[in-house]
């Protein structure tokens, strides 16, 4: 793996090839993107990342943005097979897209609070067979994206806290991370934005994906801001930094690199 | 100042008093109300321990952070555990908050993998029935208490999932208009408060704390909260970047330096109706909070910010016309022609001819009488500007 791409790991304090998450069980990333620029090329980087030969982490991904072809179409590229993934059971899909997959809502007399309890009945049975397995996985929940949950929970952000608050239980629980995206700059008009707001509570680590200030570059694709706020959590740890990259997004990898070390 | 409310939480309820109670208050720009949490209930833990406080045990609320975190808090801080059990109890709100994993038990889609009961967490499942959670608090701080008057305390980590959850729970029977959920909003922060205040006015209950983020509320909710405390610490960050957006990466150093230090200001409400307000600035320093007095530089530099002079330092606008009408004597005002100066190289023909315009510029300036005018031409005869002889030698000193 080059050293750029490594980058990104060193920030979110992954330590590098050998084991990227077990060392830090329990974690809450959340990324925050913006309309200029997408923050889901973090996601991949993550999904790639565990899903390596070298570690033996499973994902647990729930989709309200994609459907499986789009993840797959993308990992392939980056080297990286979803199906014999899934196969393999590292790689647990939930489609909340699908027909057969009835969303939130739930179908006919159901509540939305009831589909959501549906969904993490299921996050939480993968998570455990996952982690109390012989193998004793490290399980990644990732939400793709908050927003568009919000939008399938018929903008109930209530509900979609609650859904949260399992999920974080979870990491206590089995020690598994939780991943999310959310766009911030939809709730930039309201006055107080509930979900971006309270995950930023939650979370260990919060990677904003912006545009550049001074506008758009043909080499630098936007910069993103990592803080990694491990003293928060008030236990232990020391870090609490604070480190700002460019990217540039290429057919097959992202550049990861300081401001101005490019020219 | 830190240590004053530790202290006014440890001495507990007076006698025909409520108890006192004290509300952390923080915010997005520097969310570090859980380490003040953890701080004040740290200090109240050993005081208890060491039996210098009026209550006898703890009973935790924890809504946002598991059980055995704060086992391993009390532990780090070097915190006798063993005998935990006897004065410390956690109510468990945070592992199952709704019930939702109780009922997927019951389906036997998950398995029993209840977390290992160090602190034998009572698990509180539908922490919606806040009289019940009232009575819980209640049963679990008497344990606590043998003979005669003693008290106990009682913490809540986050008042804002309680009040979210009742939301929630209340609402799921009503459409999702805006006025009922308004209305439902009202409810469930009243019935909040009435546990806050029920607790309070309990003769078994030495003291109350809580958590609040003020960001998740209405301003109307936070104050409802806020006016139920004894004491109110708010934390805020250092710097306000009013004119720069929060997301700028540009101020990152700034940023930066909001996660590692704020503002910590105490409201005291004394029973005598008297409000003092007392700031203070911490620094989070290995997952500790270290509290210390307010910097003499920074009061410095708020001093010269806010200029205390009576009189006015700017110019009004009829003295900056005014000022930009003054000629200035050494300044060549410009005629239109190029400058020349005699360096003492030209030929006195050069001289000569300069001095033409010269005179007659005199005779214009002397028609505009309105106008007070300085003009100065260097004597090209009688002075050598490159001359190595002393200009001052014919005085006579």
């Amino acid at each position: 793996m080059d050293r750029s791409s490594s980058l990104l790991d060193e920030a979110l304090d992954f330590d590098g090839l050998t084991s990227p998450y077990p060392s830090q069980p329990g974690r809450v990333v959340l990324v925050e993107d913006c309309v200029e620029a997408s923050g889901a090329f973090i996601l991949h980087h993550l999904m790639k990342r565990s899903l390596s030969p070298h570690s033996s982490d499973a994902v647990v991904f729930v989709a309200f943005a994609h459907p499986f072809s789009h993840y797959e179409r993308i990992l392939r590229k980056m080297g990286c097979n979803l199906v014999v993934q899934r196969d393999n059971n590292r790689f647990l899909f939930f489609d909340m897209l699908l027909p057969e997959c009835p969303g939130l809502d739930g179908g006919v007399g159901q509540s939305i609070e009831s589909g959501l309890f549906a969904l993490y009945g299921k996050i939480q049975k993968a998570v455990e067979v996952s982690s109390l397995a012989e193998s004793k996985r490290n399980v990644i929940v990732m939400i793709d994206d908050l927003s568009l949950m919000e939008v399938a929970a018929n903008g109930s952000s209530n509900h979609v806290m609650d859904f949260l608050h399992y999920c974080h239980t979870l990491t206590t629980q089995f020690g598994c991370s939780l991943v999310t995206l959310c766009h911030e700059d939809i709730y930039s008009s309201t006055e107080r934005a509930t979900i971006p707001l309270q995950v930023e509570y939650l979370a260990d680590v919060i990677i904003k994906a912006e545009p550049l200030a001074t506008g758009l570059a043909t080499d630098v694709h936007g910069q993103f801001t990592v803080l990694n706020k491990g003293i928060c959590d008030g236990l232990g740890s020391s870090r609490n930094k604070m480190q700002n990259f460019h990217y540039r997004i290429k057919e097959n990898i992202v550049e990861y690199f300081y401001p101005g070390s490019r020219t | 100042m830190a240590e004053s409310v530790c202290r006014a939480l440890r001495d507990g309820a007076l006698d025909g008093e409520h108890a006192p109670a004290l509300a952390i208050k923080d915010s997005g720009d520097s969310p570090f109300g859980p380490a003040v949490f953890s701080h004040v209930l740290t200090q109240l833990a050993s005081n208890v321990l060491a039996g210098k406080s009026q209550s006898r045990g703890i009973v935790l609320v924890a809504l946002s952070r598991s059980p055995a975190f704060y086992v391993e808090l009390l532990k780090s801080r070097g915190i006798d555990v063993a005998s935990l059990s006897k004065w410390f109890v956690v109510l468990d709100c945070y592992t199952d908050p709704l019930g939702w994993k109780e009922r997927l038990m019951e389906r036997g889609s998950i398995m029993n993998s209840s977390p290992k009961a160090s602190v034998n967490p009572s698990l509180c499942k539908d922490i919606s029935d806040l009289d019940k959670l009232f009575s819980l608090i209640l049963q679990r701080g008497k344990g606590f208490l043998g003979e005669g008057k003693s008290r106990f305390s009682v913490a809540i980590d986050s008042v804002m999932l309680l009040s979210t959850v009742v939301i929630l729970i209340e609402s799921d029977n009503d459409d999702y208009s805006g006025h009922v959920s308004e209305m439902l909003r009202h409810t469930s922060t009243s019935s909040v408060a009435s546990l806050i205040s029920n607790l309070r006015s309990h003769n078994l209950v030495s003291c109350v704390f809580w958590l609040l983020h003020s960001d998740f509320h209405e301003i109307r909710v936070a104050a409802a909260l806020e006016y139920l405390s004894s004491m109110l610490a708010s934390i805020e960050q250092m710097t306000r970047p009013d004119d720069v957006p929060r997301n700028n990466s540009q101020n990152i150093s700034l940023l930066e330096h909001n996660y590692r230090r704020g503002k910590f200001h105490v409201r005291f409400k004394r029973r005598n109706g008297r409000v003092r307000v007392m700031s203070e600035e911490f620094q989070v320093e290995q997952s500790r909070i270290k509290f210390m007095s307010v910097s003499s530089e920074d009061g410095m530099i708020a001093q010269s910010l806010v200029p205390k002079v009576q009189f006015s330092l700017q110019l009004s606008e009829k003295e900056k016309v005014d000022r930009a009408k003054v000629v200035l004597p050494f300044e060549h005002q410009g005629n239109g022609r190029s400058i020349d100066i005699y360096d003492g190289r030209r030929s006195l023909n050069d001289g000569k001819r300069d001095a033409m315009p010269a005179s007659s510029e005199k005779v214009q300036t002397s028609e505009d009488s309105g106008r007070g005018e300085i003009i100065y031409f260097r004597d090209s005869d009688d002075e050598m500007p490159d001359s190595d002889e002393d200009p001052d030698d014919d005085l006579d000193i």
